[in-house]
């Protein structure tokens, strides 16, 4: 565990402190390595035991999409992560209704089951967090 | 809260996405390429004059003078500060969300 | 207060590194605390000691090390994104650590903010 947590012992350095951290995915997937290096950090924060939440907004919506095929880019397909989330505790995972909307998608299209929210809720949320990381 | 943007608007639509979830009563910083959604004569000027009405809006001086902006050029109302007001928003405004 | 701040470009191709150490040094000039910097995804890159600027352009890597020779900030380079591209102990400039992912999240329980720069 401390080779992941990078060295930091997690049950006694926390000490039982619980901030609510939210991760903001707004990037498509493969294009560039946010989307995947962002998912590398929420696996990471499962061990810390925080309040996690996820939110896919604007071009973040299209890396849950269905069907993802890499093995003409020769890429890593990570969307099956996103389904391993719920097995770190990780349950919190929210998309935003108009962006969704905006690229012709509905909730059937994602890989994961997930919570579909206004940008207002969102907003709401967002406002509620101690720490935001937008990758 | 405070949001910060520091792309262009002319470049992609981080403002706008920024200010669809910018609640009453928190701030944008307009950093880096972000402080061209500043000035007064874009397309974008009354995008930004509207979302004035619920939430204060900043801008760096630093990153306009850099590029050739005079602050005389800012929308009415948007502040004008340096990267220690930058710090100062931080600590008044809580969370920091960065649109990038 | 304190600050944790978030590198995620390399320097010289974005001016996120450069916003981030202005913001930092007025942190410190307002009597603020940062206690870590974590680089990540490209901004691994800002602690290549093998980095060479030309003599009058601003160095970057350099700042970075003299900030935490004077200010005991510790700067801390993710190690997967690190290894991905290159980045090892044998080419760190002074002052940097390559660690986990959760120094990170850390930085993020600890501080009273955490303030992300990137792209």
């Amino acid at each position: 565990m401390s080779e992941v947590t990078g060295g930091v012992e997690v049950e006694e350095e926390i000490g039982g402190t619980v901030k609510k951290f939210m991760f903001v995915n707004r990037k498509a997937p493969y294009g560039t390595i946010y989307a995947l290096e962002g998912l590398e950090v929420v696996l990471i924060s499962a061990a810390f035991d925080q309040d996690v939440s996820l939110v896919f907004l604007d071009d973040g919506v299209y890396q849950l999409k269905k069907g993802q095929h890499t093995k003409a880019v020769d890429m890593k397909n990570f969307s099956p992560t996103y389904r391993a989330l719920e097995g770190y505790d990780i349950d919190k995972l929210y998309v935003e209704k108009e962006s969704l909307e905006e690229r012709g998608l509905t909730a059937d299209d994602l890989v994961v089951d997930v919570e579909v929210l206004t940008a207002e809720e969102i907003a709401k949320l967002m406002a509620e967090q101690d720490v935001v990381l937008s990758f | 809260m405070l949001h910060t943007v520091n792309k262009s608007p002319f470049q992609t639509r981080n403002l706008e996405s920024c200010l669809r979830h910018a609640l009453p009563g928190s701030a944008v910083l307009l950093i880096e390429d972000g402080v061209y959604a500043a000035l007064q004569d874009t397309p974008f000027a009354d995008m930004v004059r509207k979302a004035m009405e619920q939430v204060r809006f900043y801008v760096l001086g630093p990153d306009l003078e850099a590029r050739g902006m005079e602050p005389s050029k800012v929308i009415d109302g948007i502040e004008v500060v340096d990267y220690g007001g930058f710090v100062d928003l931080t600590v008044e405004y809580g969370t920091v969300q960065s649109w990038l | 207060m304190k600050f944790g701040i978030l590198v995620n470009e390399g320097p010289f191709q974005h001016q996120a590194a450069d916003t981030a150490y202005h913001f930092i040094k007025a942190a410190l000039d307002r009597g603020h605390e940062v206690h870590r910097v974590f680089f990540y995804h490209d901004g691994v890159n800002n602690a290549n000691k093998l980095s060479e600027p030309q003599q009058d352009d601003r160095n970057v890597v350099h700042r970075w090390s003299k900030l935490a020779e004077e200010h005991g900030i510790d700067l801390v380079v993710c190690v997967a994104a690190a290894l991905r591209r290159g980045i090892k102990d044998e080419i760190l400039a002074p002052g940097f650590r390559i660690s986990g992912l959760g120094q990170l999240v850390e930085s993020g329980i600890q501080a009273d903010r955490l303030v992300v720069f990137g792209d």
